[in-house]
């Protein structure tokens, strides 16, 4: 029997944090939606290496876990020194960068 | 797993229970996993960031759940480690610092992004699971040769041997990370640090302009030492009188100030007078105390 429910699992939490990112102002929930998008990648990394039978994958959703450790640190860094220069965490605000 | 052997049925059910995602996975699987898209769902429907971040915690533990099931028990453990142990917590944390009650904005700034963006999400979904679904995908063999040495060995054999040096770029990516973290919320300082030598001075210049306490030196401490020192005792002048000021200015102001006359032994003999009791010099009538610096307490 195939994994297929769990990479169906995986690609509608993708959607969800895609839909997320689109939708939510708020930079910390957009965030989130980068977070569950993260998630769902080693859902389906970690059943292909059942599917497969090696421990490739599970090596490499541990290295995505690693990684994302290190974007959500930056990037939550980000936030906080926007939100102490503009008081504000909603990702329409800062338009510096339009020129 | 091992195919079984044809022909022979109840080798076929026995193999039926050991065979990879199949009987209690199954029912594992549809436990959690429509609870977990519930829970992702928050992230969408919301209102307080809050409780979108409970979701994904929900969402982040039912990863481990799954990846223990998938014979990733080692991944099972990092996820609540690492995520549901750093990252969301690190997140709740800079929730708390920008403001748990910011509630999002529903004013659009793109006319109609809203829908567009849901429509495009659908079509995601439909289309990654389209893929999946339609994909012949082969039978799954399953980690029991790969997992012979328990899990976390396996994938240590793996880490530390083949991508040894992926995990070293990691760890400068890590390192890296936190320097960049640092930098980025470092806050300049805008008035100069009142070190213990600024503060003597400006305290002197108040008593100079006679703003400020009536003494330099600091107040009295509480308590009659060797006898008691809690810091509700005032503590007693060379002629048994209690000295106010040595209390706490809280205490003294919630009235548990103690009378010494009350605590046991010594120290009411000294304040009641019939202990030693050296002659105070034309004593007046009120306690002459100096009042300390009452900013201290």
């Amino acid at each position: 029997m195939s994994l297929v429910h769990y990479l169906v699992l995986s690609g509608v939490l993708f959607s969800i944090g895609a839909i997320t990112v689109l939708v939510r102002r708020n930079a910390i929930l957009a965030f989130m939606g980068v977070e569950l998008m993260l998630n769902s990648c080693n859902l389906a990394l970690v059943a292909f290496s059942r599917i497969h039978g090696t421990l490739t994958g599970q090596v490499m959703a541990f290295y995505v876990m690693v990684v994302a450790a290190a974007e959500v640190v930056v990037g939550l860094a980000i936030i906080v020194s926007i939100y102490r220069a503009r008081r504000t965490v909603s990702v329409d605000e800062p338009s510096l960068l339009k020129g | 797993m091992i195919a079984a052997a044809p022909g022979t049925t109840a080798a076929a059910t026995a193999d039926a229970v050991g065979t990879v995602g199949s009987g209690a996975e199954l029912v594992l699987f549809w436990t959690v996993g429509p609870l977990m898209v519930v829970a992702a769902l928050a992230l969408l429907f919301a209102r307080k960031p809050v409780h979108a971040a409970v979701g994904l915690i929900f969402v982040m533990i039912g990863m481990a759940v799954l990846y223990t099931a998938l014979e990733a028990p080692f991944l099972g453990v990092a996820q609540v480690v690492v995520y549901t142990g750093a990252i969301m917590i690190l997140f709740v944390f800079v929730l708390m610092l920008v403001g748990v009650d910011a509630a999002d904005s529903v004013a659009e700034t793109i006319s109609g992004q809203r829908w567009i963006a849901v429509l495009l999400g659908l079509g995601l979904a439909a289309v990654l699971a389209g893929v999946v679904i339609t994909a012949t995908l082969p039978d799954a063999v399953g980690l029991e040769a790969a997992n012979e040495r328990t899990n976390p060995v396996g994938v240590a054999y793996e880490i530390f041997g083949r991508t040894v040096f992926t995990l070293e770029l990691v760890g400068v990516l890590l390192i890296t990370a936190a320097l960049g973290a640092i930098t980025l919320t470092h806050k300049e300082r805008l008035a100069a640090v009142r070190d213990q030598k600024a503060t003597v001075r400006l305290r002197q210049r108040a008593y100079a302009r006679g703003e400020g306490s009536q003494v330099l030196t600091p107040a009295p401490a509480p308590g009659v030492y060797a006898l008691s020192n809690a810091a509700d005792l005032p503590a007693l002048d060379p002629q048994g009188r209690p000295i106010d000021v040595s209390v706490p200015r809280v205490l003294r102001i919630r009235g548990q100030e103690r009378d010494p006359g009350t605590v046991e032994g010594h120290v009411a003999q000294i304040a009641s007078g019939s202990f030693v009791r050296p002659d105070a010099p034309d004593a007046p009538d009120g306690p002459d105390q100096p009042h300390g610096d009452e900013e201290q307490r």
